[in-house]
């Protein structure tokens, strides 16, 4: 061994030859792979969680009502006063509660048992002989958006309500109570479309979650663990490094994509509606964008809690706030449009759910997928630079 | 191809830090002049913050100069670092193992990485595996080491290939004397084998005495190089060993000629004796020097390494301060410990047939010993001997599994909180909250240990006199040096006024300057009648206790004073002391036997 020193240009060459380079690839990525299996935690992040958020935001979050309570304070015991509400016990939205006193239904109202009132006046059945009946509707308005399906439900079930007395009556001159205009749309609203409007949106969070938040952590982990120190002092380039970070979370990433894709469509029957290629495609793109920031911030905070608090920060929550997964970007005012349509996740947001809800439109493909290259050629690039062999 | 005979030659170097959190620039290296020849072993020794893990980073070009050049095997370092990286190994002070990879993996990553050919593998991997001993570990994840084959580990993947230069940086911190020296042999035998160039950083004094060069840092500039030989003469003429009373422990003399600070640059015990070295203006028959000397015999010894670098030291630091060294204070004046009545002729600690497993594996089996009040107690052994297990048992950190156990007086097994209110922890790492102040941390430990109000203000007072941390109360502790650190720590562990101090390798990876300090310290406060029970790795201070215990393999293998362990050990009563002798030799013969009673077991069956 001792004497088999060979000319020092022989050996440098050597060590640039494409072999050699293939060769530390490999034995880094082998160990960045066994390191994943080994470490519980990763795996259970980059696998196990996109299968329960799947489950969990499809079975468990849905933004449909159902079985709404409701207090119907019945001050008017009359037969025309019972026709009049006994729809709502139909209905598989609501839950009504029935009371005698306007005083008790505030009460369950205040303590949040129910969520609205439905209240029939003392005078109900004199006022529809006079043509003239009302019943007042309220509502907990606290959370805006439930509100406003729960009174559209009321009114619907009502005004049907309604409806049927006329045509049994048959009486064409009354006006009955409420409007007649019913919005069949909401009553006919299936439960399904919101787990369809969200599936693609987590898609996104998933391939976020793995590429930025996971990645975040192993290059912190090196230089917080100083392993990084004595790797340093060996043939290996930046390069290979960040090569062999990418390989095996690319890997991950892709695995929780395809199990997202089967459970959307296998389970809760998600349309595919573009081409799979091309959605495939467009993911790959994604994920080393996401990949690209993970790195990023692990190379510059160079601390595990540090990367995590900023990948959080930086791109988990965007992702759920400011790129169209909850909110719709339209709705928005035009500064925080702005700063949603810089962020990479909002362009991949809008591309899968138009692939997968709508088909392909060509022009927004090809301009989604270029800006998208173009965020990973840059943040890949930034942490390039980034990660140098340098301790200071 | 590097026809230069210097494989090192560094020239006006500087360096500077700026403090992110103060935005101060801290001076690093100043003006680094050095030449190493091919082929020979070099050493950097110097105080904590003297620069060497600095200097070691330039070369391996892990961080750039501010002025000056770095020439390495006839390359820029700063020009082309990936050169010199492809070219050297480095060892770094905290090697980062992959602990989740096995012993067999992380070797095998730093052998793909060096490009080494599977034949050579083969050869290579054998010696490695003759030299450190990790052979039957090899499927064992790194991070389940002890702490010295998880340095050897390291050790063994810096030499999977044979580089034209070796970088160690303090490569024994941490280690036990046993792995120091295997650890010395392998370096050793390859700069023989290989004609190797390597520059090692330590802090070991004894380990640099083996080196051709050794360089004397101090504070970023180097204060002297040469031989160890040559720098032995800085104390040439003024090394002396006093033989006192024999039943005394060394310790007393010891302290009592290393506070007379005008007269007395160092002293250490040694030998059953006291080592010490006279400053230039001291004549060994001085009458105030025989005032302290009592009548001991004293004899003229040869300079070692340790004495010309504490000669140096101390002319340094009296170059830079302008008062002059002062005594450490003395403890028994100031504190006064309120002594807590106690049975006359109880132990302070009494250990009967403890044991401790984990699951299957006994890490310390039925051992028993006692320690009396004010002793100085060192709980020494290998790595992964059993020691901090012992030890996290008697704080009371750690339930025994069986066995009778009893601090100051209290089962431990039965009232462990009130066992614990009479003991001082100092932990090996610093535990402390690193972004309060000093005067903070204080007032928090105190509360948590029950004091408050004027009692709480008075102790606080106390110590930060008795360890001189006046003036620093409100700098956040992390920002202290290392050596401050420790004193604060300290201070944290007496507030309560502790019978019993227990301390975790307090000395690993310090030079012998703050040691000396460290132990003066210690005595002291032996001498007000606190019971000190510590770890070291460092077996010349066994001489600063009373009672040493020596364990191996979980089980306890020899017990009494420096003294009495040197004769377990099988030598004879009257020749002078050598306890990493003893040690070593202990160590082995309880190995041996080991492997003895397994061979007529399997020969039995």
């Amino acid at each position: 061994m001792a004497h088999e020193v060979p000319a020092m240009h022989e050996r440098a060459r050597h060590r640039h030859s494409p072999r050699a380079v293939l060769l530390r690839l490999v034995a880094l990525t082998r160990k960045e792979v066994r390191q994943l299996l080994r470490d519980k935690s990763i795996l259970a992040i980059g696998l196990l969680l996109p299968v329960m958020l799947m489950l969990l935001f499809g079975y468990g979050l849905s933004l449909d009502v159902r079985n709404a309570p409701i207090a119907v304070v019945m001050e008017d015991a009359s037969r025309a006063a019972i026709d009049a509400v006994v729809g709502l016990q139909l209905s598989p939205f609501l839950s009504p509660v029935m009371l005698t006193s306007m005083h008790e239904a505030e009460a369950l109202m205040l303590t949040r048992e129910v969520d609205g009132i439905v209240r029939v006046p003392g005078d109900f059945s004199r006022a529809m002989a006079a043509g003239e009946a009302s019943i007042q509707v309220i509502v907990h308005g606290t959370e805006a958006s439930r509100a406003s399906i729960i009174l559209n439900y009321l009114t619907a079930t009502l005004a049907q309500q309604g409806i049927r007395r006329i045509d049994r009556s048959a009486l064409g001159n009354a006006s009955g109570i409420g409007s007649v205009d019913v919005e069949s749309r909401l009553w006919f609203n299936e439960a399904n479309t919101s787990t369809w409007y969200l599936v693609p949106g987590l898609i996104v969070l998933i391939i976020t979650l793995v590429g930025a938040f996971l990645t975040a952590l192993v290059m912190a982990r090196e230089w917080e663990r100083g392993t990084f120190e004595a790797l340093f002092v060996s043939p290996v380039k930046p390069v290979e490094i960040l090569l062999a970070k990418i390989i095996p979370y690319f890997c991950v990433g892709i695995i929780g994509l395809t199990m997202c894709l089967v459970t959307a469509t296998s389970l809760f029957a998600v349309p595919i509606q573009g081409s799979l290629p091309i959605l495939l495609f467009a993911s790959v793109l994604y994920l080393l964008v996401a990949l690209g920031i993970g790195l990023l911030i692990s190379s510059v905070t160079r601390n595990q809690f540090m990367a995590s608090q900023v990948s959080l920060l930086a791109s988990l929550l965007p992702v759920f706030m400011l790129s169209g997964f909850m909110f719709d970007l339209r709705n928005v005012p035009a500064a925080i449009n702005i700063i949603g349509h810089l962020l990479p996740a909002t362009h991949f947001m809008s591309l899968i759910k138009s692939l997968m809800l709508a088909g392909n439109v060509w022009p927004q493909i090809i301009l989604e997928c270029s800006i998208l290259a173009a965020y990973a050629v840059l943040f890949i690039g930034l942490a390039r630079m980034v990660t140098r062999k340098r301790l200071d | 191809m590097s026809s230069t005979s210097a494989a090192v030659r560094i020239e006006g170097v500087h360096k500077r830090f700026v403090d992110k959190e103060s935005g101060r620039s801290i001076v690093a290296l100043r003006d680094i002049h050095l030449a190493i020849p091919t082929g020979t072993l070099c050493a950097f020794v110097g105080p904590d913050g003297a620069g060497k893990t600095t200097l070691l980073r330039l070369m391996a070009g892990l961080l750039r100069a501010d002025a000056g050049t770095l020439d390495m095997l006839g390359v820029d370092v700063q020009r082309d670092p990936q050169q010199i990286q492809d070219r050297i190994s480095y060892m770094p002070q905290r090697f980062g193992l992959y602990e989740d990879l096995s012993v067999q993996e992380n070797l095998d990553l730093y052998a793909d990485l060096h490009g080494v050919a599977a034949e050579a593998r083969v050869q290579r991997y054998q010696r490695l595996m003759d030299m450190t001993g990790l052979a039957r570990f090899t499927t064992r994840p790194a991070g389940k080491l002890s702490g010295g084959m998880k340095q050897k580990l390291g050790l063994a993947c810096t030499l999977v290939r044979s580089p034209e230069l070796l970088l160690l940086d303090e490569p024994t911190v941490g280690v036990d004397p046993l792995s120091r020296v295997e650890l010395w042999e392998i370096v050793e035998q390859l700069r023989h084998d290989e004609q190797l160039t390597v520059i090692i950083s330590t802090a070991y004094l004894d380990e640099a005495q083996r080196c051709a060069q050794v360089y004397v840092m101090h504070e970023g500039e180097v204060l002297a190089h040469g031989t160890p030989e040559s720098l032995s003469q800085h104390a040439q003429g003024r090394c002396f060993t006093a033989r006192g009373d024999s039943r005394a422990p060394g310790r007393v003399l010891q302290s009592q000629l290393l506070d007379a600070v005008d007269m007395v640059i160092d002293a250490v015990p040694l030998g059953g004796a006291v080592r010490f070295v006279l400053n230039e203006a001291t004549a060994p028959d001085a009458a105030p020097l025989h005032a302290i000397l009592k009548g001991a015999r004293i004899e003229a010894e040869a300079p070692r390494l340790e004495d010309g670098f504490m000669v140096l030291m101390r002319a340094k630091l009296q170059h830079a301060a302008a008062e002059p060294r002062r005594a450490a204070p003395t403890l028994a004046a100031r504190a006064s410990p309120t002594p807590v009545p106690l049975a006359p002729g109880s132990a302070m600690i009494e250990v009967r047939d403890l044991v401790r497993k984990f699951d299957d594996f006994v890490a310390v089996n039925s051992t028993s010993f006692a320690v009396s009040r004010g002793e100085i107690f060192g709980l020494l052994g290998p790595n992964g001997a059993g020691k901090t297990t012992t030890f996290r048992m008697l704080c009371g950190l750690l339930p025994a599994t069986s066995g009778f156990l009893q601090v100051a007086g209290v089962n431990l097994r039965t009232a462990r909180a009130d066992a614990r209110r009479r003991i001082g922890y100092v932990s090996q790492k610093f535990s402390l909250y690193g972004n309060l102040s000093v005067l903070e941390n204080l007032e928090f430990f105190g509360g948590a240990y029950g004091l408050r109000g004027k009692r709480l203000r008075e102790r606080i007072d106390t110590v930060l006199e008795q360890f001189e941390l006046r003036g620093l109360e409100r700098t956040p502790s992390g920002h202290l040096p290392g050596g401050f650190k420790q004193r604060l720590a300290m201070a944290v562990g007496l507030l309560h006024e502790p019978d019993i101090l227990f301390l975790d390798e307090p000395t690993s990876g310090t030079d012998p300057l703050a040691r000396r300090e460290f132990w003066r310290r210690i005595t002291s406060l032996a001498d007000t009648g606190v019971t000190i029970i510590i770890t070291t790795h460092f077996l010349d201070e066994a001489e600063y206790c009373d009672r040493i215990l020596i364990q191996d393999a979980g089980e306890l293998k020899a017990l009494g004073t420096p003294r009495d362990v040197w004769v377990q050990a099988g030598h004879s009563a009257t020749s002078p002391l050598n306890m990493e002798r003893a040690f070593i030799d202990i160590v082995q013969q309880s190995r041996q036997a080991e492997i003895q009673r397994n061979a007529e077991v399997a020969h039995g069956a």
